[in-house]
């Protein structure tokens, strides 16, 4: 009965049972209304270990997780990384917030000498302690202009020689407590610590791993306009609110 | 028209009314129109009759309580638990428990009503018992408005056909006591002499010449006092006998309303334990929820306090939009946490027949929040007070619901004091 969707496009979200905090459910949301909006048809498939990774995606997304949510999934991250490397390579877009960010590094190394070793796609490192840098942040890029919101991590990201960061921290805190950067870029992968949910409040984000999936898939893309009025309101206001 | 027709099409109405998302009252009104009696005639099959619950403040958890203690006595009760609580949302209600034939698998009826509800549905169905709880202010109302309210309290009573349970210690309440027949039997509850100054009633908080109390010894004898209680159960003196409890249920009211309910309880069935009835008590909890109900224009305001995903799911779930005017007010100030994202853990999907009147310090994170939900929004204006004023305006004639965080809810009660009853919580 069921006719073939209209112009789909597949969203792999990694580890939702385990990695998934602070509204990252809100990416994915905003990620799949969009589409829908531009007329495509969002299909979402869950990954958590143990499953078997699709073979065709067009945007992956992670989120964050408790400590012990990371120790869950660092085994199979491990086992299906190489893949992830493949498709970073090809291009694909892909949304890492940060617990998955700090493992899409090449270690998470925690307060209690706990060597957890990435997937190295970005060339990051991070280091836990005992500094919580949390609150409303600010940041600028090339890219995407103004970015708002949310930071909350204990781990301390350092980037490589090579590696470059997401954005620029007007307000807050960043990667780190010292080098005034948020996030990391490699190709089309984003590795990121703000939360808000962050894509919501900052749609060209949104648009820009839209954008890439649809044009790899199906090689133009001219969207109708969305209405983001609320998302600019609520970004002024949280531009202003104390951190 | 047959009334087994009557019922499977009323049915199918609420079937369809719940498959399109709400109108918990529309097979009500469709069962009403067609087949007038449907309501007395399924209610009138009881056994142990139908229990009116009405006043001003605390039914929905007296309700609650009184269902609990009557279940602990082996009765199957029938209860409007849809918050629909006028005549065609009883319908509603009743449709969904009947079975084709009409016939409703309980022994006893408790229904929560409006006090200007129950004046119509007692007309349609004399209850066996009633219970009267308080006649509050509602300050915007006109001067003498309570009068009036009193008197719809009064019908009740005159419709009761065995016992009014009635609030000793207001003395609007405790009057009408005294124009029944001698055919009505009449039961009190009420307070410990000592306990009176921390339950003003309506006349100590709006007099200003100082308060005409009644002399403490001309009142009637209670079959249940609240004689003390603390943060962790109550003293009651229930004819004549000292008992003690625990109680899950907080709010001073509340526990007052534990009196009323035991009384209501003890006169329908009067061979019951006083030791199983407060057990069944000890274990009642609050409406989930449920911070408080005010009046605002003769009509109810919910307050329901959001503080996480988990219990913003649960109160939206809990509550049926059908029916009311909501409200979502959402503040990030430090006691309320800094971060959104929160937001995001919370599908609003529910409201997606409600267009939802928007309000906070982050109000356009929340409405950015029903966009993606794809929920309408009647407005957006972040400044509490004057959005307050404004949304009820808008429904001054509707029940309110207002889902708020917790500064949000501080300023609403601040706001909302100033034109209506707000009970002070320690």
């Amino acid at each position: 009965m069921s006719t073939p969707a209209q112009n789909p496009i597949t969203i792999l979200q990694l580890y939702p049972r385990d990695m998934n905090i602070y509204g990252d459910q809100g990416n994915l949301q905003v990620i799949e209304r969009r589409l829908e909006w531009y007329g495509y048809t969002p299909v979402v498939i869950s990954y958590n270990p143990g499953d078997k990774l699709p073979t065709n995606v067009d945007i992956i997304i992670g989120g964050g997780g408790q400590d012990s949510g990371q120790e869950k999934i660092h085994a199979d991250l491990l086992k299906i990384g190489p893949q992830l490397k493949k498709w970073a390579d090809e291009g694909i877009p892909m949304l890492m917030v940060c617990g998955l960010y700090q493992l899409f590094g090449r270690f998470f190394k925690t307060l209690n000498g706990t060597h957890l070793e990435g997937i190295g796609i970005l060339d990051v490192e991070t280091y836990g302690t005992n500094e919580r840098l949390i609150g409303n942040i600010v940041t600028v890029s090339d890219s995407f202009g103004e970015i708002i919101g949310y930071e909350n991590h204990s781990g301390q990201t350092y980037l490589g020689e090579t590696c470059h960061p997401f954005a620029q921290v007007i307000r807050g805190a960043g990667n780190n407590s010292k080098d005034g950067h948020e996030g990391a870029v490699y190709k089309n992968v984003i590795g990121t610590y703000l939360h808000g949910s962050l894509l919501p409040k900052n749609p060209a984000i949104a648009d820009f791993l839209i954008k890439t999936a649809v044009k790899r898939k199906y090689k133009t893309f001219s969207p109708d306009l969305i209405d983001d009025m609320f998302s600019d309101l609520a970004r002024e206001i949280a531009r202003d609110r104390p951190r | 028209m047959p009334q087994s027709f009557t019922i499977i099409l009323g049915k199918a109405v609420r079937y369809a009314a719940r498959l399109r998302g709400g109108g918990s009252a529309l097979p009500g009104l469709f069962v009403e129109r067609i087949s007038p009696s449907f309501v007395p005639d399924t209610l009138a099959q009881l056994p142990h009759g139908v229990v009116v619950v009405s006043g001003t403040n605390g039914k929905t958890t007296t309700t609650k309580m009184v269902v609990s203690l009557l279940e602990s006595q082996g009765l199957t009760v029938f209860t409007n638990r849809t918050g629909s609580n006028f005549v065609r949302g009883v319908a509603a209600a009743l449709l969904g428990d009947v079975d084709t034939k009409g016939k409703l698998n309980a022994d006893i009826a408790v229904l929560e009503l409006d006090e200007a509800h129950a004046v119509k549905f007692v007309e349609i169905v004399p209850p066996r018992y009633s219970l009267l709880l308080n006649v509050m202010r509602d300050q915007l109302d006109r001067f003498g408005e309570i009068d009036a309210t009193a008197r719809m309290l009064e019908k009740i009573a005159l419709a009761t056909i065995d016992t009014v349970v009635i609030n000793r210690e207001d003395s609007r309440v405790r009057n009408i006591g005294t124009k029944l027949p001698k055919t009505t039997s009449v039961r009190y509850f009420g307070l410990d002499n000592r306990l009176l100054s921390q339950f003003p009633n309506d006349d100590d908080l709006h007099s200003t010449t100082g308060p005409k109390k009644t002399p403490i010894a001309e009142r009637p004898k209670a079959d249940v006092i609240l004689k003390d209680f603390n943060q962790k159960g109550a003293a009651f003196t229930i004819s004549g006998k000292d008992a003690v409890t625990p109680l899950k249920l907080k709010g001073v009211y509340n526990i007052y309303n534990s009196a009323a309910a035991l009384a209501l309880v003890r006169a329908i069935t009067p061979d019951a334990s006083i030791n199983s009835l407060l057990g069944a008590l000890s274990i009642v909890t609050p409406a989930f929820g449920r911070g408080e109900t005010l009046t605002v224009n003769g009509h109810p305001l919910e307050l329901v306090l959001v503080k996480n995903p988990a219990g913003f799911r649960l109160g939206l779930e809990s509550y049926d939009p059908t029916g009311y005017a909501t409200m979502i007010a959402i503040n990030d100030n430090y006691a309320d946490g800094r971060d959104m994202s929160w937001l995001w853990d919370v599908s609003f999907t529910k409201l997606i027949n409600n267009p939802v009147y928007v309000s906070g310090l982050r109000g356009y994170d929340m409405a950015l929040r029903l966009q993606y939900d794809e929920v309408s929004m009647e407005k957006v204006e972040t400044n509490l007070p004057k959005a307050l004023a404004d949304f009820i305006a808008l429904h001054a004639d509707e029940p309110k619901r207002i889902y708020c965080t917790y500064t949000a809810m501080l300023t609403l009660r601040k706001e909302l004091s100033k034109i209506t009853r707000v009970e002070v919580v320690s």
